[in-house]
């Protein structure tokens, strides 16, 4: 039994015409909730994605013996997983669809509530099952991602990176800060808890305050971003005022409006 | 000791093929003994860019999986006796290369030559990673255009954390090699200019090769544009590009094909 944390991810808003693909996009990197929060304007809607907590379940063969396990640490703890969430991984076994549902039933019964299934067969899931989740741990999903391990994430509050950010990557840090020593390449991806900071040219995309921080900033040496996003809220190339560009700026959240200053 | 190079980009049709015989022959016209490897399983062009595409008999594909010896696939040049080519198959795909097979003859070559140069596939997947994995060396090539740019950035992303060399936290040594350059285009801002490109990509450069029609010439010939025409713009932009990559000194210059008042005055090109 496993007790992971299931990370991620960026917290982003998107036009009502772009949200089919978009939580498509993003929903690789974790548990993807998105909710519809209530907007001044009434053309945008706001799509969350938070990660939270959930604890694995991996069951192994042969399944009567695992179930009977999970039984006798429901006896000596009785609140054992009662209402916590929890992801099943099915790596270890081949399950058919029934033998799923009927799993599922079992630890129903036993007052532990499937949130989501993890490796599981696509073909073997689907309507009146969970939704199949996957880790942003499973590193093979995106080959190049950074992986920041998680001890050193908690001592360190702030991640220095010293060398650009290449088309392609893409760097999440839940935890706190991230400084750029460097360009942020178009088709790069900085996802960050607390502000971010590029001492180079930024022409990727920017997302701080992804885990509700909406006092972060964002600050770069010269700007020409695909797009900045604060706490959710977010400004695209198109929609930046054009005489900011190349130059050094700051960006804010005020209200619900992301605000850009140049840096002088 | 052997230097294994890999020629990349990301995008196709930006030259990899062209450089990896272009350098190539540089090299072992300077007495180097050379062997370039396509590794376009598949999709192979480097027999014919060398012009020995009726002498293929056994390729890269046969000797991973133990048909043939390295020693029946390597095709020696019949210009140069330094340079060697192993071809890649036309008939198979990229998932007939393993990592293990691919390992091994990179090894083998290394005892038998001074330079490994191996022609990436377009792309990002199995062909263009098994390619770049064993090397030291990448030469990256990019034209003055934002598609191109970009997806050399991505491959140097991954130059960076899918080599091995990257992989036991060693450095990959990187140069870009600007290809298809056009000074008045780029002046007139119909083109990204070399500052630009160089500024993206913040990598060092190895050469500015012009856009020139005796590339085209030259792969039509089945003839490197080195060999085929060493006095040529873009051959002598590919042989400054290859004595840099020995460790020479050069200043850095585009060559031009320049035409005299004779040839303006009568509207003859200089070749």
């Amino acid at each position: 039994m496993i007790v992971r944390r299931i990370r991620e991810c960026a917290q982003f808003i998107a036009h009502k015409r772009d949200e089919a693909a978009r939580c498509r996009s993003y929903s690789h990197d974790g548990v993807v909730v998105t909710s519809v929060a209530d907007s001044r304007q009434a053309t945008t809607t706001r799509f969350v994605c938070r990660s939270y907590l959930a604890v694995v379940l991996a069951p192994e063969p042969p399944i009567v013996e695992w179930i009977a396990e999970i039984d006798q640490r429901i006896k000596s703890a009785e609140s054992f997983l009662s209402g916590a969430p929890v992801v099943v991984d099915l790596s270890a076994v081949k399950l058919s669809k029934l033998a799923i549902v009927h799993l599922i039933s079992e630890l129903e019964q036993r007052g532990i509530r499937v949130l989501g299934l993890e490796n599981a067969d696509p073909l073997s899931t689907g309507a009146g099952l969970p939704p199949l989740v996957r880790s942003s741990h499973a590193g093979t999903v995106i080959p190049d991602r950074v992986e920041l391990p998680a001890q050193d994430v908690r001592k360190e509050p702030t991640l220095l990176l010293d060398k650009p950010i290449r088309s392609g990557q893409s760097i999440l840090f839940p935890d706190g800060d991230v400084t750029v020593l460097g360009s942020v390449a178009s088709g790069a991806e900085l996802v960050a808890g607390g502000s971010i900071h590029v001492y180079g040219t930024l022409r990727g995309r920017a997302m701080a305050g992804s885990h509700g921080n909406s006092r972060a900033r964002i600050f770069c040496s010269k700007i020409e971003a695909e797009l900045v996003a604060i706490d959710g809220y977010y400004l695209t190339a198109e929609s930046l005022d054009q005489k900011f560009l190349k130059g050094p700026v700051q960006a804010w959240l005020d209200g619900d409006a992301v605000k850009i200053a140049a840096l002088d | 000791m052997a230097k294994v190079v890999v020629v990349t980009s990301g995008k196709g049709g930006v030259g990899k093929t062209t450089t990896t015989a272009a350098i190539g022959a540089a090299l072992a016209q300077m007495g180097q003994k050379v062997v370039i490897v396509d590794f376009d399983v598949g999709l192979r062009n480097l027999d014919l860019v060398m012009g020995a595409e009726r002498r293929v008999v056994y390729d890269l594909v046969n000797v991973i999986q133990g048909i043939a010896k390295l020693q029946q696939a390597l095709i020696r040049d019949k210009r140069i006796d330094t340079l060697a080519l192993l071809p890649a198959s036309q008939t198979r795909d990229k998932d007939a290369l393993t990592e293990d097979g691919v390992r091994r003859i990179i090894g083998q070559l290394r005892q038998m030559f001074d330079w490994v140069i191996c022609d990436s596939p377009a792309g990002i997947e199995r062909g263009a990673t098994l390619a770049m994995r064993f090397a030291e060396v990448a030469i990256i090539v990019t034209n003055p255009e934002v598609s191109s740019v970009r997806d050399s950035d991505r491959i140097i992303g991954l130059l960076d954390a899918k080599t091995l060399r990257a992989e036991r936290g060693e450095r990959i040594d990187k140069h870009l090699l600007i290809t298809r350059y056009d000074q008045s285009r780029a002046t007139r801002g119909e083109m990204l200019g070399i500052d630009d490109v160089l500024e993206i990509l913040s990598t060092p450069l190895l050469g500015i090769i012009p856009e020139s029609e005796e590339v085209l010439r030259a792969s039509n010939l089945g003839s490197p544009v080195t060999l085929n025409n060493p006095g040529s713009a873009a051959a002598r932009a590919y042989s400054d590009a290859a004595r840099r990559l020995m460790g020479e000194d050069i200043e850095m210059t585009v060559p031009s094909d320049k035409v005299g008042l004779f040839g303006k005055l009568f509207g003859r090109r200089a070749a």
